[in-house]
């Protein structure tokens, strides 16, 4: 099995879908000559053309309402927003158009457009360009929105999402591009609405989305040195969610943690969190506890950036919580 | 009613090139006037070549180039009053210098330090703002709530020619036109946004031209020409200040250095172009129409370059030597009454860096 870093996940499944099918294009920002401004759609402007791979204007409303008209008319567009936090400027056409369509057309208009995007801290960029926004779209009936954390993952969501009818949007993790992982010799789409379970335990689960993942999986090692046995889940799909293997985790392991680098206060955990104590209530030995971000901007100065978002020793000290192992 | 004109397509000069084109003079400029701007453009410059040099020690972070892009800054705030308001993109960061803010204080910004946090009501300089043009619709509203209150200042908002392609910079010099708000509409065209030409970003055979849609006059300005930018920047404000609305000043440049430190421009650039444009770059370019009038002695030159220089050392200096930022900082600014329940977050971070 070949090893692919994420960055090359991503682009593998776009070149895929490309060589298949001639109504897979994408555009976006600085996509072309310079390849994106993480590296993406490097080589992609040679293979495919400038057809294929369009630089557009700084435009993220007409960027991805343009992409509507296409996927309106049976293309399959992948528009890529060059920051997360710039998805503010095209909310309208993602919430109020892409969204609804289908729903306002009786189900006769579809709209199988996929908004890739990537964000989050750790490179200390500020306020503006580094926020985890997923939240506010999984609230928005009519999208689908998926959060890939590794490279096999990220190869076989981005490929289904391409090919999924309803718009898609597709979160990926900034600093999780340079990560390497054996992937399939040929590229296996991940059906939506599936976690993977990274690892199997007894004492604590631990749903992780995106950089926590791999924050979880470091410390559910640590933990293991102190005698607690942690189960890692990954939820892939944020809407629509896979309750039922999350719920089937807890209900063997009785503990909860949700991890996320996005604000705690009013996020995704606690809608997991919520879903897990109503279906799994008389299984559950501890409360659920939550990770996530402090409720303040990010800031720009690498020191203090590292003090609002979430690390491994944050996971960490809440599975102990839901074991009772420490003080607090 | 505004009366709607074709926009200048003829680039505005007024330094010459010592050859064919003849120099021009401005009319009202003296010489301790030109020699202010001069030690303007040298204050720009070397703040911009110190900055690069500090991030490659890697004492401030990425950090956005904006050499041969001083005239057109110089240019455009010698034209306003210090009552006047400017409202800078991240290429515009060091703006505040002209308004007497400490280099400190821009490169503590640079370096993510809460001293780089400056109050705007003390210099008129708005916060920087990265977004791509969102800042546009904030000094529309500037400049149409001076007009309402009978206050004679206005506002000036420097933004890209990528720029002009965001919704916010179109409904924002929509805005100004409708309510003749007193703004002058800099855009800063130096023909790149990040790795995309300017003609990937418009068909309009000018910026300038775009002022046309909106009913208020595009003036087109060789960029690197400071004189000319005070010029046009002069007019535009005496129109803002009599009530005639806003004005769209294109500056046409070259970006002749990357994006930002963290661009490799060999992908999409003509570096042969680079080289040539670096030729005629903004600080020679004046500092050559100094001398050609018998302005700029070499003594006096060096001494504006070394005060320069001085100032950098003194402002990385004192950058540096600020303590670490509290933590408690970190929920303070958050809200302007931060709930109480935020109490508990900062009690646990405290705990977790072992300071509480
Ligand atoms: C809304 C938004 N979209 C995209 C970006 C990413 N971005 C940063 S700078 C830039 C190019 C801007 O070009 P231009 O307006 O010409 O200004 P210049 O950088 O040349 O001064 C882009 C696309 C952003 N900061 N904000
Ligand atoms: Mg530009």
């Amino acid at each position: 099995m070949p090893e692919l870093s994420y960055r090359e996940a991503v682009r593998d499944a776009l070149a895929t879908a490309m060589r298949r099918d001639d109504e897979v294009f994408v555009m976006g920002e600085d996509i072309a000559e310079m390849g994106g401004s993480m590296g993406v759609t490097q080589g992609m402007l040679d293979e495919f053309g400038p057809e294929r791979v369009r630089n557009t204007p700084i435009s993220e409303m007409a960027l991805v309402g343009a992409g509507i008209g296409a996927a309106m008319q049976g293309m399959r567009p992948v528009v890529e927003v060059m920051y997360e936090d710039f998805l503010t400027l095209a909310c309208e056409q993602i919430v109020n158009q892409a969204a609804k369509h289908r729903y306002m057309s009786g189900g006769q208009v579809k709209v199988p457009l996929t908004v890739r995007t990537q964000g989050g801290a750790g490179w200390s960029p500020g306020a503006q360009h580094a926020q985890q926004l997923e939240a506010w779209f999984v609230h928005v009936p009519g999208l689908k929105v998926v959060f890939a954390s590794t490279p096999a993952d990220v190869r076989g969501l981005l490929y289904t999402s391409i090919y999924d009818d309803n718009p898609v949007v597709f979160f990926e993790h900034r600093t999780l591009y340079g990560i390497k992982e054996e992937v399939p010799d040929e590229l296996e789409p991940i059906e939506l609405g599936k976690a993977r379970v990274h690892r199997e335990g007894e004492d604590v689960t631990v749903v992780a989305t995106g950089r926590l993942v791999h924050e979880a999986l470091r410390a559910a090692e640590e933990a293991e040195g102190e005698g607690v046995s942690v189960e890692v889940v990954d939820p892939r799909t944020l809407q629509p969610l896979d309750e039922e293997t999350l719920v089937a985790s807890v209900k063997k392991t009785n503990r909860c943690v949700v991890a996320h680098e996005a604000v705690t206060r009013m996020g995704f955990g606690a809608e997991v969190a919520a879903v897990l104590q109503h279906q799994a209530f008389d299984w559950l030995d501890a409360p659920i506890e939550r990770v996530g971000a402090r409720f303040t901007p990010l800031p720009f100065a690498p020191v203090m950036e590292e003090w609002v978002v979430p690390h491994a020793a944050d996971v960490l000290e809440a599975i102990r919580r839901t074991v009772g192992r420490n003080g607090h | 009613m505004a009366q709607v004109v074709p926009a200048e397509h003829e680039l505005r000069r007024v330094i010459g090139d010592g050859e064919s084109i003849p120099d021009r003079e401005v009319e009202g400029l003296g010489e301790a006037d030109l020699l202010e701007l001069h030690r303007s453009l040298v204050l720009l410059r070397t703040y911009d070549e110190r900055s690069l040099v500090y991030h490659r020690q890697g004492r401030i972070g990425t950090y956005a180039i904006f050499w041969n892009h001083e005239a057109m800054q110089a240019g455009a705030v010698h034209a306003l009053d210090d009552e006047d308001w400017i409202f800078p993109s991240y290429r515009e960061s060091a703006i505040g210098l002209l308004r007497g803010m400490p280099a400190s204080t821009v490169l503590s910004w640079w370096r993510g330090h809460p001293a780089g946090w400056w109050n705007p009501a003390d210099y008129n300089v708005a916060s920087i703002c990265v977004p791509i043009a969102t800042h546009v619709p904030h000094a529309a509203g500037l400049a149409w709530g001076k007009k309402l209150r009978g206050e004679s200042a206005c506002a000036l908002v420097f933004f890209g020619d990528g720029a002009t392609s965001e919704g916010s910079f179109h409904e924002g010099a929509n805005f100004a036109a409708v309510t003749d708000a007193p703004l002058v509409l800099l855009c800063n065209n130096n023909q790149w946004a990040i790795s995309t030409p300017l003609e990937a970003q418009t068909r309009a055979e000018t910026l300038a031209d775009k002022a046309v849609g909106y009913g208020m006059p595009g003036v087109r300005v060789d960029g690197a020409d400071v004189l000319a930018v005070y010029e046009a920047t002069r007019e535009a404000v005496a129109r803002a200040r009599t009530g005639e609305g806003p004005t769209f000043v294109e500056a046409v440049t070259y970006r002749a250095a990357p994006h930002a430190t963290a661009d490799d421009p060999r992908a999409y650039i003509d570096l042969e172009r680079v080289e040539e444009e670096r030729k005629r770059e903004c600080v020679g370019r004046y500092e050559a129409y100094l001398e050609r009038l018998g302005v700029l002695e070499p003594e006096h030159a060096e001494a504006v370059r070394s005060e320069a220089r001085e100032l950098m050392r003194r402002g990385i200096a004192q950058a540096e030597a600020e303590p670490p930022p509290d933590s408690e900082l970190l929920f303070a600014h958050a809200f302007v009454d931060p709930p109480a329940s935020f109490g508990s977050d900062l009690d646990e971070l405290r705990r977790i860096l072992g300071d509480g």
